[in-house]
């Protein structure tokens, strides 16, 4: 771009982006500060230098078992994923090859399965958990998220599919490639990247549920969203505590969210904006 | 191209999934439908049966259900309009040169990979609480009196609250599409002599026209549902000021155990959601013709 920036302009830009992104932060920014507080200066009114007591992750930890937690919403989130993209590698690959007269239809047909509202299905869901004994169980949460998000997991995984060329896949069958032989030498290693997108954006979701991972646990498949909402009840202040389990709880995924923001696009808009 | 052997093989590698997604759609809605015409209270089993139409009466009946109806499009509407029109703001700002962008950009899309019970206690306790919240102080500090947000405004404070969440997506989305606009024919209108405002008209706003879309829509299926926001702040009150047609339907199933009545709640948060689908549905599928 041939555009002449002068420094006056981009000074402005600068500070209005600035003040703009710090404010938008500020809430996340503030949680991390307190958590370096203790239970007293959290609430002595405004005050952006902690003493800088670790007293509160201690504390999570030794009265609550926050790694238990933690463990769950690793487990939940890593697992659904990885069934789903088990699940949805096939159907995406499928489509995107060989794509037959409905596949459109299949397509929309899944992402519709998204809008159904989850409150339409609380109760049935819930019976049936519970006549299965899958209440309160991680395999049957993570089938659960799995469920989810296979709609998104599928298109994503479609729309990159969709971009390597079949002409390669064809020149590979020609040579006398067997389709299993195709698959693995060819068209993972094109895939790959793809792939690693939809896991991370899929983690993320997954990581964040907030409805079935309240409504369907209690304490023992209990990942850190069901963990965190037990602070609403007011017993009393533990702003601290609460700050500290709450940078614990959004740390991870807001490093990897970083790291994701472009697929994050792609794959929330369901490639319709790149 | 494909032969029939590898049409067949097609089939069956989409098999799993599409039987998963039908059995999870189909059962429980099933289910729900059947539940929404009987009267069926786990507590109370001795007066089960068909009732036909009554429960879809009894919630429609209950002044909570129009209140519920109207708070969900409340939200939906309000943070529709928040997080477009401040998303094309923050958008354009973020588009223009400046030093670190980078840094700035990580800080406005943080919020969105905030789970939101986190999202909703750190806006409870932290910044909207009446006493001890930043709010409080700054507005002690002007010598005002401090807002008992969840008390005076339980609906406004879920939805800056949801708002915040969804505002770094809006301008994420909204982002990317500008920056796919082409550099050379912003000079050229630059160089026809027109300003900043005409340019924004006649050639940004169409530029984005299907990211504005793409965001309300995908926005919409997400507001719809707005649940942990509720549950750990206001609870639905006071009353049923803040509470949603997802929330009701959840507390008549979970908390009166009146199964009937929130399966009609349920049915009915469907066919609202399948209005939205609609559209939603259009305007993707447009984009997979392309």
């Amino acid at each position: 771009m041939a555009r002449a920036v002068t420094t006056q302009h981009k000074t402005i830009a600068t500070a209005a982006a600035w003040i703009v992104a710090l404010l938008i932060f500020f809430p996340i920014l503030y949680t991390i500060i307190t958590s370096f507080k203790s239970e007293q200066e959290a609430i002595q009114g405004f005050n952006l230098f902690p003493s800088g007591t670790m007293e509160s992750y201690s504390e999570v930890q030794a009265q609550n078992g926050y790694f238990k937690f933690f463990l769950n919403s690793v487990f939940l989130s890593v697992g659904s994923t990885v069934l789903a993209l088990l699940v949805a590698i096939p159907a995406a690959w499928s489509m995107a090859f060989s794509p037959g007269k409905r596949t459109k239809d299949i397509l929309m047909w899944m992402l519709s399965t998204k809008m159904m509202p989850a409150v339409a299905v609380l109760f049935p869901i819930y019976l049936i958990f519970r006549d299965t004994g899958l209440l309160d169980s991680r395999i049957g949460l993570m089938v659960m998220l799995m469920l989810i998000n296979l709609p998104i997991v599928v298109w994503m995984l479609y729309t990159y599919f969709r971009e390597i060329p079949g002409e390669i896949l064809e020149a590979a069958r020609m040579d006398g490639a067997s389709l299993w032989n195709e698959i693995i030498y060819v068209l993972t290693p094109m895939a790959v990247p793809g792939i690693a997108s939809t896991m991370l954006l899929n983690i993320i979701l997954a990581w964040n549920e907030a409805f079935w991972t309240i409504r369907l646990t209690t304490t023992e498949a209990a990942p850190l969203t069901a963990f965190i909402s037990s602070f609403s009840s007011p017993q009393g202040l533990f702003w601290a505590k609460l700050s500290a389990a709450s940078t614990l709880a959004i740390a991870p995924i807001l490093i990897m969210g970083w790291f994701s923001q472009k697929q994050l696009v792609r794959g929330l808009t369901f490639g319709a904006v790149k | 191209m494909a032969t029939q052997q590898t049409r067949s093989l097609a089939r069956f590698m989409m098999a799993p999934s599409v039987v998963l997604l039908l059995v999870w759609m189909i059962v429980p809605l099933a289910f729900t439908l059947w539940f929404s015409f009987q009267q069926y209270n786990p507590l109370n089993p001795m007066r089960d049966g068909f009732v036909g139409f009554s429960n879809y009466a009894l919630f429609y009946s209950n002044p909570a259900f129009l209140q519920s109806i109207l708070n969900t499009l409340t939200i939906v509407v309000s943070v529709l309009l928040i997080t477009v029109i401040g998303g094309i703001l923050l958008a354009l700002l973020l588009d223009q040169p400046m030093w670190g962008q980078g840094i700035v950009r990580i800080l406005v899309i943080s919020p969105f990979f905030v789970m939101p019970p986190v999202a909703a206690l750190v806006w409870k306790n932290m910044i909207m609480h009446p006493q001890y919240g930043v709010f409080a102080d700054i507005a002690r500090f002007f010598g005002g009196q401090p807002i008992d947000w969840f008390g005076q405004h339980p609906l406004l404070a879920i939805i800056i609250i949801v708002a915040w969440q969804w505002l770094p997506f809006a301008t994420l989305i909204l982002l990317t599409a500008l920056q796919s606009l082409d550099g050379e024919q912003k000079e050229a209108a630059e160089m026809d002599g027109a300003g900043f405002i005409s340019r924004f008209i006649y050639l940004t706003l169409p530029h984005m026209s299907r990211a504005i879309t793409v965001v309300i829509l995908i926005q919409t299926i997400f507001l719809l549902s707005v649940y942990a926001e509720i549950l750990v702040t206001t609870n639905g009150g006071p009353g049923y000021a803040s509470t949603n047609l997802p929330f009701l339907v959840y507390q008549k199933a979970l908390l009166e155990f009146k199964i009937g009545q929130a399966s009609a709640g349920g049915i009915i948060a469907v066919i609202l959601a399948n209005i939205v689908a609609f559209f939603a549905m259009r305007a993707v599928g447009k984009n997979l013709d392309k």
